[in-house]
C-alpha cells in the first residue's frame, strides 16, 4: 500500500476515534440541558473554557475530514473511483474539501457566531 | 467433515452473504444517515443567536429539533460503536483486554444512547425549564 492511502486510511479511523469522544462531550452537553437553568450555567462555564476551545477545534477538524472522507468510501462503494490513480487524486480532494470547511466552520464558530465564547 | 462451509459454496468460492456483512451494512447506512444529520446539527447550532439556558430549551423542545436529534445521537452511538469495534480489533492483540475493551466500549455506546436521548425526551416534554 502506498503512503498516501496508508495515511488517508489511518487519518479517517483517528479522526473517528476523536469524534467518538466529542460525543461524551455531545452527551454531557444534553444532560447539562435537560438539568435546567443553574446546571446548565456550571456545565457552560467548563464547556466555554479555553481547554474546551481547543477540543472544539480538534473535533471541527476531525469532523470535516471524516465526513469527507466518508463521503469518498460510500463512493468507492459504488464501484467507482478504485482505481490507483483516481484513488491518490481523490485523496488530494478530500484534503483539500476539508481544509476549505474547516476554515469556514472554523470561521463561523469562532469568529462570526463568536460562540465556546 | 474439515470444513463448515458448504460444497458448493467452497466450489463457487463464496463467502456469507447473509450476518456476516451485518456490521458493514450498518457501518454504511448509519454513514448515509449521518451526513445529513450531522450537518444540520452543526448548522442549526451555528445559527442559534446565542447558547443560554432559555435559547436552547426553546430549540431542543421544537418537535423536528427533537426527533432529529435523538435520530443524531442513535445513529452516531451506533456508527461509532461500529467503528471503534474494528479499531480495537485490529490494534488490541491480546485477546483477553481486546474483548474487556469491547465490552467496556459496548456498555459506555449504550449509556451515552440512553443518556443522550433521555435528556432530548425530557427536553421536549418540558422537564428542564
Amino acid at each position: 500500500m502506498s503512503r498516501y492511502s496508508l495515511l488517508s486510511s489511518i487519518t479517517n479511523r483517528l479522526t473517528g476515534v476523536v469524534l467518538s469522544v466529542g460525543l461524551l462531550v455531545l452527551v454531557y452537553w444534553l444532560m447539562a440541558v435537560a438539568g435546567g437553568n443553574r446546571p446548565y450555567l456550571q456545565a457552560h462555564e467548563i464547556l466555554s473554557s479555553g481547554f474546551f476551545k481547543l477540543i472544539y477545534a480538534g473535533l471541527l477538524v476531525a469532523f470535516c475530514y471524516h465526513l469527507v472522507a466518508g463521503i469518498r468510501h460510500l463512493v468507492w462503494d459504488t464501484g467507482r473511483g478504485m482505481e490507483r490513480a483516481q484513488a491518490k487524486q481523490s485523496a488530494g480532494v478530500v484534503l483539500a474539501v476539508t481544509i476549505v470547511l474547516a476554515v469556514a466552520l472554523g470561521y463561523w464558530l469562532f469568529v462570526a457566531a463568536g460562540r465556546a465564547s | 467433515m474439515k470444513s463448515l462451509r458448504s460444497p458448493l459454496g467452497r466450489v463457487a468460492g463464496l463467502g456469507s452473504a447473509k450476518s456476516g456483512v451485518h456490521h458493514w451494512w450498518l457501518q454504511r447506512l448509519s454513514s448515509i444517515a449521518l451526513v445529513p444529520l450531522t450537518v444540520w446539527f452543526t448548522v442549526s447550532l451555528l445559527s442559534l443567536p446565542s447558547l443560554d439556558h432559555v435559547t436552547v430549551v426553546t430549540w431542543m423542545a421544537q418537535s423536528w429539533t427533537a426527533l432529529l436529534l435523538i435520530l443524531l445521537v442513535l445513529v452516531a452511538t451506533c456508527h461509532s460503536q461500529l467503528g471503534v469495534r474494528v479499531v480495537v480489533e485490529d490494534y488490541v492483540h491480546n485477546t483477553g483486554s481486546r474483548t474487556l475493551t469491547l465490552v467496556i466500549l459496548t456498555f459506555v455506546h449504550a449509556f451515552l444512547a440512553v443518556a443522550g436521548v433521555f435528556a432530548i425526551l425530557k427536553v421536549a416534554f418540558g422537564g428542564a425549564a
